[in-house]
């Protein structure tokens, strides 16, 4: 492993974290030697870094880990949420060391290599923290320096030139190009999977995460995954009996304006639908309500949640930085969930029409499993439609 | 839900004295409990024998009972008070079980008196071994295979079906106390009998051993909404096989990728549930075999406990805070995070650091005790670090135990080739972990020494980057960039000096020159994503001189004073420091300065975030506190340090930061040296006119040997500087003499023993004064220890008000002891111990601090001393201050016993002597000393019989003061059983008593008769080496079997004037508020 000279990292630092107020902050290298310019944002997760890495919602993002030692547990197949690495980058406090875990496969730097993304490790990550949460996201870049050193300048300029992740469509590039069918259950499930299930759901690609998938086989629905920009028609060929909105990266939206026409036509046709993070801004968006961009985004796995309708509190795990405004919700839409940080909204669903989304991620991974339920009320849903119709 | 409505009284039940298993953290968390249900509004009524904590304080409850907690005791309460609620969560398991005895025996029924925080149901399945596995069992969770018996013969039935090695867990026992793991058939009838005994049921569970497997906890905290979260995860770095209390362990778990964690997660939650806990704290044990990740749970505890003081500390909930709040119909969301004050407490702390606990132990105390770790806890004390990476967190952890550790030093080892290394590899001692720093510098591998010790790979790699780091120091030597990567990776600058040959002041000025000092970051609660209130801070070397240096001290610009905390609990070192620290710090609060705490005991009062106004996690040495120290008076004016109340931790340290420029406010350094000092301290007390007993010292065995027959035996020898008595003997001839200062000069720092004419049968006096800069002089308490000199003053009893000593002679005791204080200028406290032979007083040793004592003082008097002592140290009048309290004559007699931990230690002997034993203290307090006295007992667990026989066996030279109280005891229709020497002895003065062997005498002796229950009381004392091995079995199967039993006359005879009186007399419940 390259990272694990006997020689310690006293000098001769190898990598630089630019950020766009010019500020740099020397470190040590990770990964692919080049430079990576993202939005710079915080996970507060102690667990599941392989997992956030993987997630396409961090498309176009920068993840500072706020624990000081990633990497323990090494990388292993099974925790994989997507088939890459999605985020532009991580920044980490402590230098990797030897893994240790019954089930790990490959050491993270590999992983990194392999994915081919510069990292960054031997940063002050507290300060980084403490800088964003004052000051709000930012825009960044990491230099892991291959032959030319001299790049600095460069990358300042491109920071510059980069608008940032407002009005970017990043689903589009991360959305499947061939639809798939998925079959495969929760980690440790005590369930197996049967071969047959009762109600199609179709997901919408914005970014989807496998363990989405995981949990709607465990509930017995039979997800297949289209293209985001999938037709109306294309979609009801389909013969879904749910629709399903997936999170993914950027600005609902730069994504939503090109699709809202389809969802309000599925959701005329009384199809339940369930949106989770993009999905819910989506389907904000495609009911009429506006999206913002937040000040400081939501990342990491301890957020309590309150769900409206029931008084208990949810931890939950999440990954966004824009929101649904609830001041432009119409009277038809009743807000289900609240965050109990900031008050912002959570969760939303439509009076008298079988739609509903939450901004956070029921399906964990990483994080706690208190949420699982949304996919089995996404199943009562289906089946009382079905019964009805 | 807003709080109830329809309680308005609720009763907190404590935890008693300090004993293995259960430490001041209980006293942290009742004193939690006790302040947020009172701002509530709720009236609190508490019930605690433990004197020495900050929940008895009177102000903390509306009415205090300083009594036995036994259901008879409890029940008196309740008629008297007639809560509507009782609170059992708070007091561990000594709580837990009244509460249960009491709810079982209707009595909570009969009083109306709902149970808050657990209900029975709950306690009972999470308590009862076998309902707890086959509650898991229908929840799907797996636990070790293991069947619960109730005799020998079930057991050896179910070893050959599970088959060794097997877990022997007696039900309802403290700490695992009486349990272990058998490897052998001889071991394991042996741990069968033992845990049936100890077991309150005479029940004991057999189970699969899983020892190796990794080891883990969870603090789960719901409301009674259903809302559950994990405030906190701790792994154990010592796998499965060791007790937790004494493993070392780390927060949060790092070994376990997020879809292992979670499931832990959901099992924990599901366990509260399904246990029934509604609302509180709990916390669930799981072992996890490394190989395939294979889950089992292990046991859970429905209340709060050491592990949720521990992760309280390490992650900024209160947990016990909350539990109490959510006990009396609050929810998560409904509560503030105090920390951020922003955030609710309806979140999942997540932190950015690593804590680790590493347990404090004191086999050096034991003569004879196994120091093998097994699930049977033997800690007395636990240091708390917390670091920026593994590596920082874990060597501050080595430097906060006070053992004189700098970092991974070198394990005590017979030598260290590769076969001493990899036989003690195999062994769980309390230095394994030095051990595996050891085998990784003579070039063992990681994978070899995972392979025999199973600590997990991850870990091994963290220690292997510091111990390789030691050659890399040596070579480079004293440049910038290496001392900062050794700081960074939690290198103490006695460590780095001493590798690199340097004086550490040296090293310091290095450091200072290049600006290599750490940063300090907050404990926040959520890594650092939202702005947090409260200045709870640890130090790190996380930043490099590229970038820049980010500290979050931010220190205030008021006048401010350092309190310096006592460091992990061990003998002699114990919650009495503590309450005496927080005492200082309300005191200083009062006046308006600002208060910094220091110190690294998780357990403790002073290390709640609440209680200085701002506090620092770190270890008490000298370079730590000069750091704080210098980052303090970047703003502000700190006035100085107070070193007087921590105890031996802080004075051990004071002539170093004082000669870093640090100023020591009250008494100085040099009086405390003093008294320290023998020859000058004898010297002042010649010049007062004051006697002491003939001293003298010595370096070698052989000057000793001289200077005692000078002096005339018996002699008292002990090393000069150590703290509790430590190797501290009385010597009646020559060959005990010779043995004693060999084992002396081994344990003393400067190579000094000190020797003094032994006053035998002497009374022993304790006082404890305030002085202030004037000279005012207060006596706080003058105490009459129930044991005779020689026996250590932190083991005897003692009466406040004394019972036996003349006005006179405490008058000249004042007089004398006033003396001494002005000629040394005390300003603070000061303790002294006197002995009292044949009318004459002798003055036998000066503390010029805070005492053991302080606290029963300031129980007894109803005065806060500690805070009197603190104003006067920072410059107040003690007249002025004395003028805001009633000084009243005592009412009462309070008496004050010992707590001592030998049912921890097998083969141990119980005798008393000169040096410290115990680990705790409780108190009774009754109009009469007797009842008192008998209060006192029954606190500690001794219950004395009313009738039955009484075993005596006397050496010589006492056999003429046992006649009396063998006649009392005949008066009191006792029978009296004795070996042949005494028994003669005793017939011959007409005192008819039966022979019994000795046990060398062959069967059936004396242990047989102690087995059967033939005995219910044993008086037996020793002198000789030899009588002292005859006896041992004696004492031990005392122990064992709960029979009480005294070794000194002095002991025996107020206990047989005690069994005299509880036949007439009976006892008065009375509050401290209504005492005093």
């Amino acid at each position: 492993m390259e990272v694990l000279k006997k020689e310690p990292h006293i000098h001769n630092k190898t990598a630089a974290l630019v950020l766009e107020n010019g500020e740099i902050l020397w470190g040590y290298g990770l990964g692919e030697k080049k430079a990576a310019v993202g939005e710079l944002c915080f996970n507060t997760s102690q667990t599941g870094y392989q997992e956030a890495l993987s997630d396409p919602s961090y498309t176009k993002q920068i993840i500072t880990f706020t624990f000081p030692h990633i990497g323990i547990v090494g990388t292993n197949q099974e925790d994989q949420e997507s088939k890459k690495i999605y985020a532009d980058g991580c920044v980490v406090n402590q230098p990797l060391s030897e893994y240790s875990n019954w089930r790990a496969e490959n050491d993270l730097n590999s992983y990194f290599l392999k994915n081919k993304i510069p990292c960054i490790f031997g940063i002050d990550t507290r300060y980084l923290t403490k800088k964003l949460s004052a000051e709000g996201a930012k825009k960044a870049a990491i230099i892991h320096f291959g032959e030319d050193e001299n790049k600095i300048e460069k990358i300042k300029t491109q920071i510059n030139e980069w608008k940032g992740l407002q009005n970017l469509d990043l689903a589009g590039i991360v959305s499947t190009e061939q639809n798939y069918n998925w079959k495969k259950g929760i980690w440790k499930s005590h369930k197996s999977i049967k071969s047959q299930f009762k109600y199609n759901v179709t997901c919408l690609d914005f970014g989807i995460k496998n363990n989405i998938l995981r949990n709607l086989n465990e509930f017995n629905l039979n997800p297949t995954v289209l293209n985001l920009f999938s037709s109306y028609e294309e979609i009801i060929e389909t013969n879904p009996s749910g629709i399903f909105l997936s999170n993914g990266p950027g600005d609902p939206y730069a994504t939503g304006s090109k699709i809202v026409d389809v969802i309000k036509k599925l959701i005329d046709d009384n199809i339940p639908i369930f949106g989770i993070c993009l999905g819910h801004q989506i389907l904000g968006l495609a009911l009429n309500a506006k999206t913002k961009k937040m000040f400081q985004g939501h990342r990491g796995s301890n957020h309590p949640v309150k769900n409206l309708e029931t008084g208990i509190v949810e931890i939950t795990s999440q990954n966004h930085g824009f929101e649904v405004d609830r001041d432009s919700f119409g009277i038809d839409i009743i807000e289900t969930h609240v965050s109990l940080f900031d008050g912002t909204n959570e969760g939303l669903r439509h009076k008298h029409l079988p739609v509903f989304s939450v901004q956070y991620h029921p399906e964990a991974s990483p994080g706690p499993h208190d949420s699982h339920y949304l996919f089995e009320e996404f199943y009562k849903l289906i089946e009382q439609n079905a019964k009805k119709n | 839900m807003p709080k109830r409505t329809d309680i308005n009284k609720i009763l907190i039940v404590g935890a008693g004295p300090i004993v293995i298993g259960q430490a001041c953290e209980f006293d942290y968390s009742g004193a939690q409990a006790c302040k947020s249900l009172k701002d509530e509004g709720y009236k609190i009524v508490l019930i605690n024998s433990n004197p020495a904590t900050i929940m008895t304080d009177p102000e903390l409850a509306d009415q205090t009972y300083i009594e036995p907690i036994t259901k008879e005791f409890v029940e008196k309460i309740i008629e008297i008070e007639k809560p509507d609620a009782l609170l059992p969560t708070m007091g561990g398991q000594t709580a837990l079980n009244v509460s249960m005895e009491l709810f079982n025996n209707r009595i909570l029924e009969k009083h109306g008196v709902k149970m808050i925080g657990a209900n029975p149901t709950a306690i009972e399945l999470a308590e009862d071994r076998q309902k707890f596995k086959d509650a898991m069992n229908e929840i799907g969770l797996s636990c070790p295979k293991s069947y619960v018996v109730n005799t020998i013969e079930e057991s050896k039935r179910v070893k050959n079906e599970l088959n060794l090695p097997l877990v022997i867990r007696p039900s309802f026992t403290l700490g695992g106390t009486g349990g272990g793991v058998a490897y052998d058939d001889e071991g394991f009838i042996d741990l069968c009998n033992r845990g049936l005994n100890a077991s309150p049921t005479n029940q004991i569970l057999i189970e699969k051993s899983v020892s190796g497997w990794k080891e883990f906890e969870m603090e789960v905290v719901r409301d009674n909404k259903d809302n559950c979260i994990i405030v906190c995860s701790i792994e154990n770095v010592d796998p499965m096989g060791v007790h937790t209390g004494d493993s070392i362990t780390v927060a949060p778990s790092l070994t376990l990728t997020d879809k292992e964690y979670q499931i832990l997660r959901n099992a924990s939650i599901k366990v509260l549930r399904k246990i029934g806990v509604d609302t509180g704290g709990s916390n669930v044990q799981f072992a996890i075999n490394p190989e395939d990740g294979e889950i089992n749970v292990i046991e859970m505890n429905p209340r709060v406990s050491r592990s949720s003081a521990l992760a309280s500390k390490a992650t900024g909930f209160p947990i016990a805070k909350i539990a109490a709040k959510l006990a009396v119909g609050y929810t998560l969301d409904e509560l503030e995070n105090d920390i951020t004050t922003t955030t609710p407490a309806s979140f999942e702390p997540t932190i950015d650091y690593v804590v680790t606990k590493i347990p404090r132990f004191t086999f050096e105390k034991f003569v004879g005790a196994n120091s093998d770790l097994t699930t049977s806890m033997k800690s007395v004390g636990e240091a708390m670090s917390i670091g920026r990476s593994f590596n920082e967190s874990i060597q501050k952890g080595f430097n906060s135990l006070e053992y004189g550790l700098t970092g991974f030093d070198n394990p005590k080892l017979r030598s260290n080739d590769k076969n001493t290394i990899l036989s003690e590899l195999k062994i769980q001692s309390s230095q394994r972990l030095l051990v595996v720093g050891e085998a990784l510098r003579i070039g063992l591998s990681v994978d070899e020494i995972n392979k025999i010790t199973k600590y997990d790979k991850w870990f091994l790699y963290q220690i292997k980057r510091i111990i390789d780091f030691e050659e890399i120091l040596k070579d480079k030597g004293l440049k910038k960039e290496i001392i900062l990567y050794a700081k960074k990776i939690g290198y103490s600058d006695s460590k780095i000096s001493s590798i690199l040959n340097i004086k550490e002041n040296e090293l310091r000025e290095f450091r200072n020159n290049s600006d290599i000092n750490p940063v300090f970051r907050l404990v926040d609660t959520c890594a650092g994503e939202f702005s947090s209130k409260t200045p709870y801070l640890y130090s790190t070397y996380d930043w490099d001189f590229e970038n820049t240096k980010f500290c979050e001290a931010n220190p205030t610009s008021k006048d401010k004073v350092i309190i310096l905390g006592g460091g992990p609990n061990r003998i002699g070192q114990g919650i009495e420091f503590d309450y005496c620290c927080v005492h200082a710090v309300y005191a200083l609060k009062e006046k308006g300065i600002e208060t910094i705490m220091i110190n690294c005991n998780p357990e403790t009062v002073s290390t709640d975030y609440d209680t200085a106004d701002r506090l620092y996690f770190e270890p008490l040495s000298a370079e730590s506190v000069i750091e704080i120290y210098n980052k303090e008076k970047s703003n502000g004016n700190v006035l100085g340090v107070l070193v007087q109340f921590g105890g031996q931790t802080p004075l051990k340290i004071a002539k170093e930061i004082e000669e870093a420029g640090i100023k020591v406010i009250g008494t100085s350094t040099e009086a405390i040296d003093l008294a320290e000092d023998r020859d000058r301290f004898s010297e002042i007390l010649m010049k007062l006119k004051i006697a002491q007993p003939k001293n003298a010292f010595a370096n070698t065995v052989s000057q000793t040997l001289e200077k005692a027959k000078e002096i005339g035996y018996p002699v008292l020898v002990r090393p000069s500087y150590v703290l509790g008595g430590r190797a501290m003997q009385i010597a009646y001839d020559k060959d005990n003499l010779e043995s004693f200062s060999n084992e002396a000069l081994e344990v003393s720092s400067n190579n000094v023993i000190l020797i003094d004419e032994y006053l035998e049968n002497a009374k022993e006096i304790d006082v404890d004064i305030i002085r202030d800069k004037n000279g005012e002089i207060f006596v706080a308490g003058i105490m009459e220890h129930i044991e005779e000199a020689g026996i250590h003053s932190g083991d005897s009893a003692c009466s406040l008000p004394p019972y036996s000593v003349s006005k006179e002679t405490q008058n000249k005791i004042i007089e004398w002891v006033s003396k001494i204080a002005n000629e040394i200028n005390v300003i603070g406290l000061m303790n002294t111990q006197l002995a009292i032979k044949d009318k004459k007083i002798y003055v036998l040793e000066v503390n010029p601090r805070a005492s053991r004592t302080v606290p029963f003082v300031a129980k007894s008097k109803g005065i806060p001393i500690a805070k009197i002592a603190a104003k006067v140290m920072v410059g107040e009048n003690l007249n002025s201050i004395l003028n805001d309290y009633k000084i009243n004559e005592l009412k009462n007699f309070n008496v004050k016993e010992s707590v001592f931990p030998f049912n921890k230690f097998d083969g141990v002997d119980l005798i008393l002597g000169p040096e410290m034993k115990s680990t705790g203290e409780v108190m009774g307090i009754d109009e009469t000393f007797l009842s008192s006295y008998i209060k006192s007992q029954i606190a500690c667990g001794n219950i004395l019989p009313s009738k039955g026989t009484v075993f005596i066996s006397i050496d010589n030279d006492n056999k003429k003061f046992i006649i009396e109280i063998a006649q009392k005891l005949k008066e009191l229709d006792f029978n009296l059983l004795a070996t042949k020497g005494t028994a003669e002895y005793l017939n011959s003065n007409n005192i008819k008593t039966k022979i019994v062997n000795k046990v060398k005498e062959g069967n059936p002796h004396v242990v047989d008769s102690l087995i059967n229950n033939e005995i219910q009381l044993v008086i037996n004392t020793t002198k000789t080496q030899s009588s002292i091995r005859d006896s041992y079995s004696i004492r031990r199967t005392s122990l064992m079997y709960n029979i009480p039993y005294y070794t000194t006359i002095a002991g025996a005879k107020v206990a047989v004037d005690a069994i005299e009186h509880m036949k007439t007399q009976e006892f008065t419940i009375k509050s401290l508020q209504t005492i005093n």
